[in-house]
């Protein structure tokens, strides 16, 4: 395939602008908090160990930063068909608002924050920003994630 | 419960204590399973090869799990992580050791709040940079 050597246009950056993926909800459940914590390594007893975490300032189990990942919501859609085969995670900003815990009900929603094209090493490069928002079932925004993509 | 950390005993320049990885295939099929990201490149080393990579290769954001690790079992049972950011620019491979680190970078007070700005990576055996980020935390203060 060969890489074109402009793609978005600013018309095309604006109709992507705004778009968000359905919204997904999962419910927390602790065993799910326990096996992420086990499966990165994280003795920590506020992940692991209700007994301890219970005597802590949260009173119960919490999950580890990164856990919101496993709520597994899908990708905004663009608008138009994408031209490129191959895709990298650029990586990630979190921002926390309120503790997740074990029994919280997380709605997460990913939305197109920006979008514009580069020319790199590897071509033609789309790099993508996308702002997941995660709300608790107190419409409490719980975390941020924003995170760069580049398809190319 | 951990050692707590308190504000006043933070300085910038100050090194977190370095936290050290050994991830394995299993480590990295454990994490699929728990994170729900089933990408055949951190399991299945005939796909990835065929995907122009020499290994199968850890996930992205186990890395960045690694990194809230050192940072949370830095701050203590009463710190609250606030903000935690990370950037891929390299790939590692399970079966060799990665060493997390992290180091003060601002120490201030903004809205009541005691609050500690973290350089933080993770590096391979080389000393290379895979994963650069930061964090910031508030600490208790005495």
């Amino acid at each position: 395939m060969t890489t074109p050597a402009s793609f978005l246009t600013e018309e095309m950056r604006q109709q992507a602008i705004g778009q968000k993926s359905e919204p997904k909800t999962i419910d927390v459940e602790k065993g799910a908090i326990i096996k992420f914590a086990q499966a990165i390594e994280d003795d920590n007893p506020v992940f692991n160990d209700e007994k301890v975490a219970r005597e802590s300032r949260y009173g119960g189990l919490i999950a580890p930063p990164t856990f919101l990942r496993s709520v597994g919501v899908d990708r905004p859609a663009y608008p138009y068909d994408m031209p490129f085969n191959r895709l990298l995670d650029g990586g990630s900003d979190w921002e926390y608002f309120h503790p997740v815990r074990a029994g919280d009900r997380i709605t997460a929603v990913s939305e197109i924050a920006d979008i514009n094209e580069r020319t790199g090493r590897m071509g033609l490069m789309i790099i993508t920003t996308i702002v997941v928002t995660y709300r608790n079932q107190f419409d409490q925004v719980a975390a941020t994630q924003t995170s760069t993509s580049i398809r190319y | 419960m951990a050692d707590q950390v308190y504000w006043e005993d933070v300085h910038e320049g100050m090194a977190l204590p370095d936290l050290v990885k050994n991830p394995s295939t299993q480590q990295l099929v454990k994490y699929a399973g728990a994170s729900g990201d089933y990408y055949q490149i951190h399991y299945d080393q005939t796909y990835a090869r065929n995907n122009d990579l020499e290994d199968v290769i850890l996930h992205g954001a186990l890395k960045n799990a690694f990194l809230g690790h050192l940072v949370t079992k830095w701050m203590g049972p009463d710190g609250e992580l606030k903000r935690l950011v990370c950037q891929y620019r390299g790939m590692d491979i399970p079966g060799t050791p990665v060493i997390i680190k992290g180091v003060v970078t601002k120490k201030y007070q903004d809205k009541g709040a005691d609050l500690v700005d973290c350089e933080i990576w993770l590096e391979n055996e080389k000393g290379e940079r895979t994963t650069p980020g930061s964090a910031t935390v508030a600490l208790p203060s005495r």
